[in-house]
């Protein structure tokens, strides 16, 4: 298990956090120091609401190691509601049917399960399809 | 010692800024625990339970109700110069539950963190605690958590009623409260109710004893010491919430007290979500703030085994209803609902081995 970038990643992946140009304001995620709009650098941290839509997905079956306790799951490419596309399982989906343009927002959930009793827990941002509009 | 001496009662008078609830969605009905166990014979303590998803723990659902807390309290999460957790299913046996929540709501670095243990009043615990850190001005904001994914042994009577949920508040001084804490007292001996040891998965209860010298005694005492203290009667009160391990129990405690069923349904959520442990009383609370109005009065009494109750009287303000619309309200938890059979609860609870 790679404890370091576990470690380095952990603002990104618990809530969300990117990064906004400071020239053309465009948001950024995942955080990459320069603007993929305008090319200038963008280190401002910015917090994302964790709202967006899903753009597209497909369900995995045959999980990679680490994940097989979760099969069959959904990952899914959602376009957050500040612009960027993000991939990300998706959680708490029972009954409802995954559809392109699906409203969801970001929760922190366990990564990996506890197949490995005697390491670390990964936390990270997964998305649910959204329990109540304020 | 005096009736007015026995209060914990802070400098500066202190409340709840931000209230947050969290419970899972998916459900597990008494009936299936029978089905299982007893031929489906026996009556049954509630109608189900919540039960945590295969990507859920401590951790994780503190996460969501302290951002809930955070939505209704509107201050920034650097403010917040505590945040403690309370529960007795954390995650790790050793590394904080806190920090990650800490860490995951924005809260870090300038804080304390910590997880509590005090069987099912570790949430309320955490709770007074953080009234002395506000109260005594060493911190604006304090946020205290109860939470738990609550396990019993397979077919025993726990596992019907051991559910999982909790609530997050974040306290702050009176003038930023959507509900005023007026007093606190606390009632704690040492009784052999309900233990768990290091290492051992599930718990064990000392049978019959865990009713008259226990739940009743503790409630019962912590309550009628902090309405007696205060001048107050159980018609002063809207609305009572107590420890809920079961329907029962809170019922009866409040009919000791001298309280209407009216007064005890809205915060007795036991027959839906099951016993959340360290959640079980303040998630009641929750379910009240979210319609009560300005000017009730709420008297919150927690149980936990081993034992001790933590009593409050609790008053809303005029900030109520600026703050509880902006985030989910404890119904929508509950009503957002996926029933599960016993093989399912099985497979989500890692009752099903891999390896
Ligand atoms: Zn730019």
């Amino acid at each position: 298990m790679d404890i370091p970038r576990h470690w380095r990643l952990k603002k990104q992946r618990y809530a969300l956090v990117g990064e906004v140009c400071g020239h053309c304001d465009t948001k950024v995620f995942p955080p990459r120091d320069i603007c993929p709009a305008c090319g200038e650098e963008a280190k401002t941290l910015y917090q994302f609401s964790g709202r967006g839509e899903v753009y597209s997905y497909t369900t995995v079956y045959e999980a990679p190691a680490g994940f097989e306790e979760g099969a069959p799951y959904t990952i899914a490419m959602v376009r957050l509601a500040e612009g960027p596309l993000v991939t990300a399982q998706l959680t708490d989906l029972e009954e409802k049917r995954v559809e392109i343009g699906m409203p969801v927002e970001m929760v922190t959930r366990k990564l990996r399960n506890a197949t490995d009793e005697r390491g670390m827990l990964v936390y990270g941002y997964k998305f649910r399809p959204v329990v109540a509009v304020p | 010692m005096a009736d007015m001496e026995k209060l914990l009662k802070p400098e500066h008078p202190v409340g709840i800024v931000g209230y947050g609830a969290y419970v899972p969605r998916y459900r597990l009905p008494a009936s299936e625990v029978a089905r299982i166990w007893t031929d489906g014979t026996g009556g049954l303590p509630i109608k189900e339970k919540s039960v945590p998803g295969l990507d859920e723990d401590v951790v994780t659902m503190s996460v969501e109700a302290a951002r809930n807390a955070l939505l209704r309290a509107g201050i920034p999460p650097t403010e917040i110069r505590a945040v403690w957790v309370g529960s007795e299913s954390h995650p790790y046996a050793v590394k904080p539950t806190s920090t990650i929540v800490a860490e995951a709501i924005g809260a870090v670095p300038n804080t304390q963190a910590a997880d509590w243990e005090f069987a099912c009043k570790a949430g309320t615990e955490a709770m007074v605690a953080a009234m002395g850190l506000v109260g005594s001005g060493m911190a604006r904001y304090a946020m205290a958590i109860g939470m738990d994914t609550a396990q019993g042994r397979p077919g025993d009577a726990l596992e019907y009623t051991a559910g999982a949920g909790g609530a997050a508040f974040i306290l702050g001084l009176e003038e930023d409260s959507l509900a005023v804490i007026e007093a606190s007292y606390s009632y704690v001996t040492d009784t052999p109710d309900f233990w768990r040891r290091a290492d051992q998965k599930y718990p064990e209860h000392g049978h019959r004893f865990t009713g008259e010298p226990a739940y009743f005694h503790h409630i019962v005492s912590a309550a009628e010491a902090v309405m007696e203290a205060t001048g107050t009667k159980a018609e002063d009160y809207q609305y009572a919430v107590f420890h809920q391990p079961n329907a029962k129990f809170p019922q009866r405690a409040g009919q000791m007290l001298g309280f209407m069923p009216e007064q005890i349904e809205t915060g007795l959520l036991v027959q839906d979500i099951g016993n959340t442990y360290s959640g079980a009383a303040i998630i009641g609370l929750t379910a009240i703030l979210d319609i009560a109005k300005p000017g009730d009065r709420i008297l919150m009494t927690s149980f936990g085994s081993g034992a001790g109750s933590d009593s409050m009287v609790i008053r809303v303000t005029e900030r109520i209803d600026a703050s509880r619309g902006k985030a989910p309200t404890t119904q929508e938890y509950i009503t957002r609902r996926t029933e599960i059979d016993y093989a399912q609860y099985v497979r989500m609870r890692g009752k099903l081995t891999m390896k």
